[in-house]
């Protein structure tokens, strides 16, 4: 019996000939992410206690992002402490400022397929997408593996998921995940590993396999898995990557699925999430005409190259409409200077857009720029839980930034592919 | 030892355990905002020793341990639910809050007493005299939990590791 792209990699990390779902494994990890809010400050006081140092500065990569900008004397002390611990430990994978964390780890070129990577964050799975383990851990778990290097698991079951056909004009993968959080729910993952394929996901240009990856966190897996194939390797050595040739991260074609399920991407249209969960999706068309305050494009699953290319593909030569405000974060500095270049951060300002901070931002809800009371926004964002980006009486519509961009030019929740 | 029960329903997520609004603020603090958005009074009347009951995928969400941090600030003894967010589960033991899934909750009400016998793996509920099977943890995790946590298990295995090798 074959192994699975992710049995494959534990069994790598465990230094296991094979590893079966349900065996409880001590993995070597080749790649810690941490960032300002669970990073340094957490994991310092912790590595003091145990008189430890990291295990491997060249492993550890740092990224600050969620109390980014710092507008008050709490969050600037929190980036000190960053700085202060990437010297201390010499962390020359130090990135201050330069975008959200799973957006800037794999564009420093930092993942390769095969890695087993954990970070300090839960959308971590997003490193998945490259064919990477790479799953999410608190900072008491992290203090943990920068002490030792190590982590347990329990190998997990993986569960295919296979999207067939091929997706519309103005439809993306956020409307799959979306689809897929309504139809298997947030705990439909089992904390297990949650792999996609078919010929919908191949065709995806790599930001948009990503946002697949990135948001089996709210599927409830432990990670999300995509094969890796000539995209992902175009992408890792454009990013100064040293990826090999060699075909080996693919899961075994005999290899035991728990679950199997099947998906018609032709078939798919925009999904709208009602507050205030994900798995709230419906097709946009049962949201049409809700009344939008705040259409807001941002977060590593919202605001990368791509998402902005997708917004600016809707809101060419038009406007916000009036008395709706159009924010943008773009994901990474790095996006946002190729979308400067090629003219598509343009279009987003000229049609009203404000642009905010390179950060997590008013998706992690730590900073100044929050939803006021009963403010009803339209997301391209991940997590629509009450009170995350805002006042608990705030309600967070999501959809892909299509559709974001498409009810920031209505003033009401729209369907994109009337405007494309 | 037995406490009352807190009842909460399924996908209980982090940032209604802690908030970001009050992320940055020290832990303690945080922790008098735990579950805030849904349960006003619950951080001002839960006692040392009362258990939280759940039902599926409680803790989902962000990875930020403070939501398990806070219920231990609170005094919680333990959660139980029919499900856990992976992450959760992990930080929650970690942290040395003990967690047990067991599937029957809704067997549960508000204010019973309940106590929860992690070796065993049951809950047993005093105010209606009935005994909810559940699912031990792994050995190891055990050992982790009676030590305190991670960070204390730590400390006893590096200890031992220097004077080995020392
Ligand atoms: S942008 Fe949002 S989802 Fe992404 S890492 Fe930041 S807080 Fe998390």
């Amino acid at each position: 019996m074959g192994m699975t792209l992710a049995e494959k990699i534990i069994a790598k990390a465990a230094g296991r000939p094979k590893v079966a779902p349900g065996e409880i494994v001590t993995c070597k990890v080749d790649l810690a992410m941490i960032h300002d809010s669970g990073g340094p400050r957490r994991v310092k006081p912790i590595l003091d206690r145990l008189d430890v140092g990291v295990w491997d500065p060249s492993k550890v990569v740092l990224i600050t992002d969620h109390y980014v900008p710092a507008t008050d004397d709490e969050s600037r002390n929190i980036q000190a402490i960053a700085r202060s611990f990437a010297a201390a430990q010499r962390i020359a994978n130090f990135y201050d400022q330069q975008g959200i964390c799973h957006v800037v780890l794999p564009e420093r070129g930092h993942l390769r397929p095969g890695m087993f990577a954990v970070g300090g964050d839960s959308h971590s799975p997003t490193g998945g997408a490259f064919g990477a383990y790479m799953f999410g851990v608190g900072a008491t778990e992290m203090a943990g593996v920068l002490a030792t290097g190590e982590i347990w698991l329990r190998v997990p079951e993986t569960i295919l998921i296979d999207w067939t056909g091929k997706l519309g004009a103005g439809v993306s993968s956020k409307d799959m995940m979306l689809l897929l959080c309504a139809k298997l729910g947030m705990d439909g993952g089992r904390y297990q590993a949650v792999q996609y394929a078919g010929d919908a996901v191949r065709a995806l240009p790599m930001q948009e396999r990503m946002t697949l990856a990135n948001m089996a966190a709210e599927l409830g897996g432990q990670a999300g898995l995509i094969e890796a194939d000539s995209i992902t390797k175009d992408f890792l050595r454009a990013a100064g990557a040293d990826v090999e040739d060699d075909e080996s991260w693919r899961g075994d074609a005999d290899a035991t699925m728990s679950e199997h399920h099947v998906f018609d991407a032709t078939a798919l249209e925009p999904q709208v999430a009602a507050p205030h969960s994900p798995a709230n999706a419906a097709p946009v068309s049962s949201h049409t005409g809700t009344r939008v305050d705040v259409a807001y494009i941002g977060a590593c699953t919202g605001a990368k190259l791509e998402d902005l290319r997708m917004a600016a593909s809707v809101l060419r030569g038009r406007k916000a409409a009036r008395g709706v405000e159009l924010l943008v974060a773009p994901a990474s500095l790095r996006d946002q200077e190729i979308a400067r270049r090629e003219g598509t951060l343009d279009v987003i300002l000229q049609a009203g857009g404000r642009l905010l901070a390179n950060a997590c931002g008013i998706c992690a809800g730590y900073g100044d720029e929050r939803f006021g009371e009963n403010v009803t926004a339209i997301s391209s964002t991940a997590r629509n839980f009450k009170g995350r980006m805002g006042a608990a009486t705030s309600n967070v519509y999501l959809g892909s930034p299509y559709t974001v961009a498409a009810s920031a030019v209505e003033g009401r929740i729209a369907d994109p592919r009337a405007h494309i | 030892m037995s406490g009352r029960a807190f009842v909460f329903g399924d996908n209980i997520d982090t940032d209604v355990l802690a908030p970001g609004k009050y992320m940055k603020a020290p832990v303690e603090e945080l922790a008098r905002h735990c579950m805030e958005a849904i349960a006003p009074d619950f951080a001002q009347t839960v006692r040392a020793g009362d258990v939280v009951v759940a039902g599926r995928n409680f803790g989902m969400g962000s990875s930020r341990e403070q939501a398990a941090q806070a219920l231990k600030i609170l005094g919680v003894s333990a959660v139980v639910a029919k499900s856990f967010g992976g992450i959760f589960l992990r930080n929650a033991l970690n942290l040395g809050l003990p967690v047990m899934v067991c599937p029957t909750t809704e067997q549960i009400r508000q204010d019973d007493r309940v106590a929860v016998d992690l070796v065993g793996g049951r809950v047993i509920n005093e105010t209606t005299a009935t005994t909810l099977a559940g699912e031990p943890l792994p050995g190891f995790l055990l050992d982790m939990l009676a030590d305190g946590g991670l960070v204390p298990h730590l400390e006893k295995r590096l200890a031992a590791k220097r004077e080995t090798s020392g």
